[in-house]
């Protein structure tokens, strides 16, 4: 325990959460803490000033309508899941949400956390990118929106400025005939971080082939990476094999993952195709009951 | 720096109590508050020995601050039991040996009630992925959930 002692704030509004980043340096939101205690535990010290932004009912809030969903940035992992509109309306990104942590982590972490934290290997982000979600940010001069794939600028690195906060997600709604999903792996069944995540989006024509599709790769470059090629190769295809077979050599090239313990580059390269096929297969399959 | 007065209820009964602003939950529950049946394993989310639910959601207190608990409902493994009455879970965890040192055992309780409250018939499968953030280095998992399903069979048979 250190000497020092961290002041303990809980605004109740987005100024109030907003006044108290500006104002000090060393302030930290805490939302689900599943980041940012542990940090502190592993030696990072503790922040002057904590600021609990859970009692901003904004930021616990969940709203859902015709246009989409918008949700709080502090409603934690397993009210996300436990939504049966979300987990229909969006199954990829509840997957990924269900695979953060524990059950325990689950009730804390958030995706604005796992989003500020800036992992690589964050589960929620691909799945999030797949659907176009979007982060607003307020801050001392207002509201700006920044869409998910943008924020993340590096390891431990966003666009977030002194002062400001994520405050809510935005995820348009699907459009019709269109669904996401998210695989990862891991060397066991829970509790393990990704070593290759992929989130894959598709939309089909009035035909049943994929008129768009969105693929998203996390744990194998610096941040998440939407891979281009490889949705080209899905478009206007039914998931031939040779379609299937291009979007995973897309998603092999497009990698660019370290040497870890927890996987070599070769195999996280090789594992970034299997996922790729993988989940457009199951987003496919997805969009094709809708 | 002052300490932090924080105003909560734990396990129903309104509890005041005096913190740093860096404390956690469970530093606070087995110091001060002296309710020891909350155990600390890792202090980083990892282990499940400090589970508690706070406002009906299960989580770990080594990853609440104190101060969080301000006006919240806080219940830990204290307040599982009906006084002497053992809940079908503990029965059968004492029934089937379902554990050595005990350190996780506080832990596994408290989640395997909310994982039952949540969900009264689980499948083996589920009952494991449920309980995956609860570490057991003694016993293998196995008498811990055969104790938990067998207490989901207890608690259907009652509720019938």
């Amino acid at each position: 325990m250190t000497l020092e002692t961290s002041r303990f704030e809980s605004p109740t509004d987005v100024e109030g959460a907003v006044a108290l980043l500006a104002a000090e340096g060393g302030a930290k939101v805490l939302s689900g803490g599943t980041d940012l205690l542990v940090q502190m535990r592993l030696g990072a010290g503790a922040p002057q000033v904590f600021v609990d932004v859970k009692r901003i009912p904004r930021l616990m809030a969940v709203r859902l309508g015709s246009e989409g969903l918008t949700i709080g940035a502090s409603v934690p992992a397993a009210e996300i899941f436990e939504n049966e509109s979300i987990r229909s309306l969006w199954p990829g990104v509840a997957e990924a949400t269900d695979l953060i942590g524990s059950t325990q982590v689950q009730g804390r972490a958030t995706w604005s956390g796992n989003l500020c934290n800036a992992s690589p290997a964050a589960d929620s982000v691909p799945a999030l990118m797949a659907c176009g979600a979007v982060a607003v940010i307020a801050g001392p001069s207002g509201e700006r929106r920044v869409s998910v794939d943008a924020f993340i600028k590096g390891p431990g690195k966003t666009v977030l400025r002194r002062g400001e906060l994520v405050v809510e997600f935005e995820i348009p709604a699907p459009p019709p005939r269109s669904a996401d999903a998210y695989l990862r792996l891991i060397p066991r069944t829970e509790m393990d971080i990704a070593v290759v995540g992929a989130g894959v989006q598709v939309e089909l024509d009035d035909g049943g082939a994929i008129a768009s599709a969105r693929v998203v790769l996390g744990a194998v470059a610096p941040t998440a990476l939407f891979v281009e090629a490889a949705a080209s190769a899905l478009i206007g295809s039914r998931l031939e094999d040779a379609a299937l077979d291009a979007a995973a050599a897309a998603s092999r090239a497009a990698a660019t993952p370290i040497d870890d313990r927890r996987g070599t580059i070769a195999y996280r390269k090789k594992i970034a195709g299997v996922l790729t096929t993988r989940a457009a297969k199951i987003a496919f399959e997805r969009a094709q009951a809708r | 720096m002052a300490k932090l007065r924080v105003e909560t209820t734990i396990n129903g009964e309104e509890t005041e109590f005096l913190c740093s602003g860096q404390d956690s939950l469970l530093d606070v529950l087995r110091g001060p508050l002296a309710m020891t049946g909350t155990k600390e394993g890792c202090t980083t989310g990892d282990c499940g020995a400090c589970s508690i639910v706070l406002d009906g959601r299960l989580v770990p207190s080594c990853l609440v601050l104190a101060a969080e608990a301000e006006g919240r409902v806080v219940e830990t493994i204290e307040g599982v039991a009906d006084g002497q009455k053992l809940t079908a879970v503990q029965q059968q965890f004492l029934e089937h040996g379902a554990l050595q040192c005990g350190i996780c055992t506080p832990g596994f309780i408290i989640a395997a009630e909310k994982l039952l409250e949540k969900n009264p018939d689980p499948t083996e499968e589920e009952a494991r992925y449920y309980l995956a953030g609860n570490l057991c280095r003694c016993t293998g998992y196995d008498k811990i959930i055969r104790a938990v399903l067998d207490a989901a069979a207890v608690r259907r048979e009652e509720r019938a």
